[in-house]
């Protein structure tokens, strides 16, 4: 029987997940970050002894990995150069010439990935309509390209102003690289990132070749290393879109491959929404040092096309690399289980975002960390068996947690348990606010959600942070500790092609959109063809409009078919539509015009149907009891304690009360009523 | 003052929950500000964030006030929320009103800002007030210019005025905007944002109040301005007591202006006062008091106290004065229009005073005035209907700042401002104009232990050879920003023609047809001895190409490689 292989390399942990058919196995390995590859073999090697199964019945492997995303944030990726229109060397560095955080006198911007002595001006300029102002200065580039060559460059990124409207320079430049460095990376944004605003394209660009070829060289290897183990089954690869794409694709765009794992946790919590039948959901993922929430709305996720890579300060919008590709739009913030609290000069408590990681840890560790932590507010609070914690593997003190809540309890006038249930309130609504914000970006609510807790922290604060976001639904699925992984095997073959072409309603050319989508199809499919022959592929097609004179755009659908020449009049009304519901109300009389245009395809994965309704019946008697601080209600109080294990198909429980299981702990509180789906997956109600 | 007692001691749970939707009441404004940027027009807002966004309870004091890029909004917006309940009593506002000035003595300080004000309801009952401003990209007038000699000159002036009535906008106001200004689509278009973010706000908070079973702002803002107030006491409190005094002589208009600050901190409270300063201006470089008192307390507050959220209990805690008739007190019926080129330059003023007060702790002086490009043509500003496509376009962009104590200065980055910049693809786009450099300018950041950060260089042509107009506005272009403990002043900026030929830095100019505009932006002050530099900090400048070999050698006596 043909089994399917997930592999999640992540910081600490590479995740292996095996799927047959309807059983699943789950194995964490320590990553290897010297020569990734060799933790996912034994871990491979390891999975299929465990679940009995020879390396030719695998036949799917989906990767993804947090290589490209690390190498960004710990600048460890190539010896990279910049080529770029003369005059504009430090448009890369000068970013958005702001200072992100106003009152910090000392702040400072990220340095780009490449210095400005590798930051090369070519003689060269195309207008904002494409026309060539200055031809291309061909023996300028193959004089930079010998300066590359004696610098020892391993990579180059090519940017020139619009090329997003006319590539032929940026291609021209391209062409003269390859000859004259051959062996060397070479990105153009024409091709990475065909989009205007200069800074956040030649970002993008510098980021992909930056990691290009260490990316190259990892995942040849670990083909090769496959194919050795004698699994000849195809390698994909997770996109940070949601989306697995062939090697070869992401051989060349491997900055499409940054915060894959998030996107597979997203994948998952889609699939569950669905088994759940919630057309309205947030996935939340709390591990040790951040938490990242997502939205769902009829089981569709959020999308957007610009992220920014390694936040450098307190997650702060605009302290990290803008880099514009599609992404699974997720709001990450620095609050995880080692996350420390403190208090500020007006003496309120603040929680992370740096984090006490797994050296020394939490207080209550015993490892020697003596700050307080939300895992220290957590224990304290009673929430965690401190012989339990990561599956007894890490012993708990809660002594010790006590001991370093002190430091707050004292400021502000309480005991240990009071600073406790004050670190948990904050870092909840923390969260909440997080979600909020983002979910009015995006002209969304939070409220009448269902909130899909995984990663090992969130079955923690789930209850909590639901009923601060008007949310009546938790879910906690099976296997919660490796969502990612599971997520990958659910994900499908898909492609994300988008161009800038300026349209004004008023001056719509269906056939010139007409051409362009064809053009963006073929590319798409060349994409996603040779991993799925013969499936039948999805298509979906979007338009970023606005008023115009408007600077940001909303992504407005279009329907799947050729424009006829009359769609300018539907496409205003889709737009105004789609106004409305992001911003309230929309502006009569005025001008509409298109600037982005995206076209993704992918293989169709049907959904899994919702789950049969289950007969609530009684839950086995709790295996124990013990008090747990309610942060919420402010009293001390009686909670039931389950193993997940023991808990079968609609055996149901009421609050306060706990269930634990190998990789976290689900807070059922007071007022909530806990019960088993068909599935396995827990469920809280609120019954307020 | 204006705050009032707890009602009742609080338990540390009770302030928890407070601290919680105090928390929320930032988030409900934050939502509020982003509404702003993402639906707004003119470049000022939509790409350099160069916006205000705050909730008032009922007596106009500030609870909340969004993080933008305009500081110069801090105080002045919440100011104009008493002037607009003044105007119109809170028991006479109902669902769906809005209201509207751009007065700048009542608003935000010159006519292109524009302020909307409305109130919040929640369950029917009148719960808080929303108030915004946006920077417009035309309000007739003169332009973006500081030839204006009296604000009569500088364009519509809208005093306070209802502008939509239970969610019907007055057509009259619009009309009457939109045949005084030269993008009047934009400028619609910006004040239907604006109405629309007030509404997000009203929304979010609503909802807040529902969660948290509350039905009046009255116990969470009483803790906000108390635990702000105190906050801002003890920052204070950790200061000596005494006054200070400040100087900067800047270029000005026609002639030089010199700014006076005198700082005296108080037991609770600090006092910054003007006297001494120059004269108001015959020309548009202006500020009002509450212009004067945004970037004043904006200075004071970076320093003593940065990390404490505004709103009323920290506003009341920096008291500004100035005489009347000087340039930072200037009243109607002045000409204002480039206002920031003074307010720009008074966290200087204060850092000059608040050095000796706290040596090693406020940073050298920078461009700090923006050097945004405000470029345009038209009938009769640069030619005639058939040689001059009309255009107005703003670029925002900034030289060098000033070296803090243990850093080098931002180079092209605004301080005091927050605002972003505009994208040369994206001016290129709305605008005939093409950018042929923009590039950090070699030298320009001022010798230092630390080094002041530098300008950049900007060349600009008309895309069709035709002649274009720049208003500008700029300073540092006589008097340098100056470095501190022993470092040196950044280079002064300049403005001139490729060909040669210089232009002045204020004032509407025509570049000719065919020619490019070379601007040459300030760099910071350094901070500290040069000769205290890292010998391979110099080195890797030079290498960097920061510094020429000839100034390494000059500036800080370092062969370079």
């Amino acid at each position: 029987m043909s089994s399917r292989l997930a592999v999640d390399i992540g910081g600490t942990f590479t995740d292996v997940v095996l799927e047959t058919g309807t059983k699943s196995h789950a194995i964490k390995v320590l990553t290897t970050p010297d020569a990734p590859e060799r933790a996912v073999l034994e871990g491979v090697r390891s999975i299929l002894a465990e679940a009995k199964c020879r390396p030719q019945d695998v036949s799917l492997v989906v990767h993804g990995t947090t290589l490209a995303t690390n190498a960004l944030i710990e600048r460890k990726g190539a010896r990279t150069a910049l080529i770029t229109t003369e005059g504009f060397r430090d448009s890369v560095e000068m970013a958005w010439e702001h200072r992100f955080e106003q009152y910090d006198i000392y702040m400072e911007r990220p340095q780009p990935l490449v210095s400005r002595d590798l930051r090369f001006g070519i003689p060269e300029r195309v207008a904002s309509d494409g026309t060539v102002l200055l031809a291309l200065d061909e023996a300028a580039v193959r004089r930079v390209a010998a300066q590359l060559k004696a610098e020892k460059i391993e990579a180059v990124a090519v940017c020139f102003l619009h090329s997003f409207t006319n590539e032929a320079h940026e291609r021209r430049a391209g062409a003269i690289l390859a000859e004259e460095l051959p062996g060397v990376a070479v990105s153009l944004s024409c091709e990475v990132c065909p989009e205007i605003r200069e800074y956040e394209r030649t970002s993008t660009t510098i980021a992909n070749a930056y990691v290009l070829p260490r990316m190259e060289g990892y995942l040849g290897q670990l083909e090769t290393d496959l194919r050795a183990e004698g699994i000849a089954a195809p390698l994909l690869l997770m996109m940070s879109s949601g989306g697995i794409t062939t090697v070869d694709t992401a051989r060349r765009y491997p900055v499409r491959l940054v915060e894959s794992g998030p996107a597979g946790g997203a994948i998952l919590a889609r699939a569950v929404a669905a088994e759940n039948d919630a057309r309205k959901a947030v996935a939340f993922d709390m591990g040790g040092t951040t938490a990242k929430l997502t939205l769902l709305d009829d089981l569709d996720l959020q999308r957007s096309r610009q992220f920014e890579v390694a936040r450098a300060y307190r997650f702060v919008q605009g302290s990290g690399l803008p880099v514009r590709i599609p992404v699974i739009e997720l709001v990450e913030i620095g609050a995880g289980g080692g996350s420390i609290a403190r208090l500020d000069t007006l003496g309120r408590i603040q929680v992370g975002p740096d984090s006490a990681g797994s050296v020394p840890g939490p207080a209550c560790y015993g490892r020697g960390g003596t700050e307080p932590t939300v895992t220290d507010a957590d224990t304290a609070l009673g929430r965690l068996d401190p012989t339990r914690f990561a599956g007894g593997a890490i012993p708990l003190h809660r002594d010790k947690a006590e001991a370093a809540l002190q430091s707050l309890a004292g400021p502000l006038g309480t005991d240990a348990q009071g600073a406790a249930a004050g670190v948990a309130e904050i870092v909840d609504e923390t969260m909440a606010s997080a979600a909020r914000v983002h979910a009015v970006e995006n002209g969304k609510d939070t409220a009448d959600r269902t909130l899909i807790a995984f990663g090992g922290a969130a079955p923690l604060h789930a209850a909590r942070l639901a009923r601060k976001l008007g949310m009546k639904r938790v879910i906690v699925p099976v296997g919660a500790g490796v969502g990612s992984a599971f997520g990958f095997l659910r994900a499908s073959i898909a492609y994300e092609v988008v161009r800038t072409r300026h349209v004004r309603l008023d001056m719509f050319d269906a056939k010139m959109l007409n051409e362009l989508f064809a053009a963006m199809r073929a590319e798409a499919e060349a994409v996603v063809r040779p991993a799925a022959p013969g499936e039948t592929l999805v298509e979906s097609r979007q338009a970023f409009m606005r008023y115009r004179g408007q600077g940001h755009e909303i992504a407005v659908p279009l329907p799947n078919q050729p424009f006829s020449a009359d769609a300018a009049g539907d496409l205003r009304r889709r737009f105004e539509a789609t106004y409305e519901q992001v911003f309230g109300r929309a502006i009569p009389k005025l001008e509409v015009e298109a600037l982005t245009w995206t076209l993704s395809i992918g293989t169709d994965r049907p959904l899994p149907s919702p789950a049969k309704p289950v007969t609530k019946r009684a839950a086995p008697t709790p295996t124990s009891h013990r008090d747990v601080f309610d942060p919420a209600s402010g009293l001390l109080e009686r909670a039931a304690l389950h193993e997940r294990r023991l808990l079968e198909s609609g055996m149901a429980f009421d609050g306060p009360a706990l269930i634990v299981e190998d990789g976290t702990t689900t807070v059922v509180p007071n007022g909530f009523i806990a019960h088993i789906n068909e599935v396995g997956q827990i469920v809280l109600e609120d019954r307020a | 003052m204006s705050t009032t007692a707890p009602s009742a001691p609080r338990s540390p749970i009770n302030d928890i929950r407070l601290q919680v939707m105090w928390n929320r009441l930032l988030s409900v404004v934050e939502e509020q500000a982003r509404a702003l940027v993402r639906t707004a027009f003119s470049t000022s807002a939509r790409e350099a964030g160069d916006i205000s966004a705050g909730v008032f309870d009922l007596e106009g004091r500030m609870l909340a006030q969004a993080v933008t890029g305009t500081p110069g909004h801090v105080n002045s917006m919440a100011r104009s929320v008493i002037h607009f309940i003044r105007e119109f009593p809170v028991e006479t506002m109902k669902p769906g009103d809005a209201y509207v000035t751009n007065d700048p003595w009542k608003g935000t300080g010159h006519l292109y800002d524009i302020v909307v004000t409305s109130p919040a309801f929640h369950n029917g009952k009148l719960v808080a007030l929303f108030s915004c401003t946006t920077h417009v990209v035309d309000i007739g007038g003169l332009g973006q210019s500081p030839d204006g000699r009296q604000v009569f000159h500088e364009g519509l002036f809208l005093p306070l005025l209802p502008l939509m009535r239970e969610g019907v906008i007055d057509e009259s106001v619009m009309r009457i905007v939109r045949a005084n200004v030269r993008e009047p689509v934009q400028v619609e278009g910006d004040i239907h944002a604006l109405i629309g973010c007030n509404g997000i706000g009203e929304k979010r908070l609503s909802d807040m109040m529902a969660e948290h079973g509350i039905d009046s702002l009255d116990e969470l803002g009483a803790h906000i301005i108390d635990k702000s107030r105190a906050g801002m006491i003890a920052a204070i409190a950790k200061l000596p007591r005494g006054t200070w005094k400040g100087h900067m002589r800047i270029d000005g208009y026609d002639a030089p202006i010199d700014l006076h600050a005198a700082v005296t901190i108080h037991a609770d409270h600090i006092s910054v006062d003007y006297a001494g300063t120059s004269g108001s201006s015959i020309y548009g470089i202006n500020s009002p008091m509450c212009y004067t008192e945004a970037y004043t307390a904006f200075g004071i507050k970076c320093v003593v106290a940065p990390t404490i959220p505004n709103n009323a209990g920290t506003l009341d805690s920096i008291l500004v004065t100035a005489p009347e008739n000087t340039i930072v007190n200037a009243l109607y019926p002045a000409a204002v229009n480039a206002r920031s080129t003074i307010g720009h330059m008074l966290p200087d003023v204060c850092f000059d005073a608040l050095h000796q007060v706290i040596p090693g702790q406020v940073p050298a002086e920078g461009t700090s005035n923006l050097w945004n490009l405000k470029l345009g043509a038209g009938h009769g500003m640069t030619g005639t209907i058939g040689n001059s496509r009309p255009f107005m376009v703003t670029t925002f962009h900034s030289g060098g700042a000033g070296a803090r104590p243990t850093l080098d200065g931002l180079s092209a980055t605004p301080f005091p401002s927050g605002v972003r910049n505009v994208p040369v693809e994206i001016t290129e786009t709305i605008a005939p104009v093409v950018v042929w450099k923009k590039e950090y300018r070699q030298d320009s950041g001022g010798a230092g232990a630390q080094r002041g950060g530098l300008g950049q260089v900007m060349e600009v042509e008309h895309r069709e050879g035709a002649p274009f107009g720049i208003f500008a506005t700029f300073e540092r272009v006589r008097y340098p920003a100056r470095g501190r403990d022993g470092g040196k002043p950044g280079a002064n900026g300049r403005l001139s023609l490729a060909s040669g030929q210089e232009l002045k830095a204020k004032g509407f100019q025509t570049i000719p047809a065919g020619e490019r505009l070379v601007v040459e932006m300030p760099g910071g002050g350094g901070y500290g001895a040069p000769a205290e530099r890292d010998p391979a900090a110099v080195k890797r400048d030079v290498r960097l190409g920061l510094v020429s070999k000839e100034a390494a050698k000059a500036s800080y006596g370092v062969e370079g490689d």
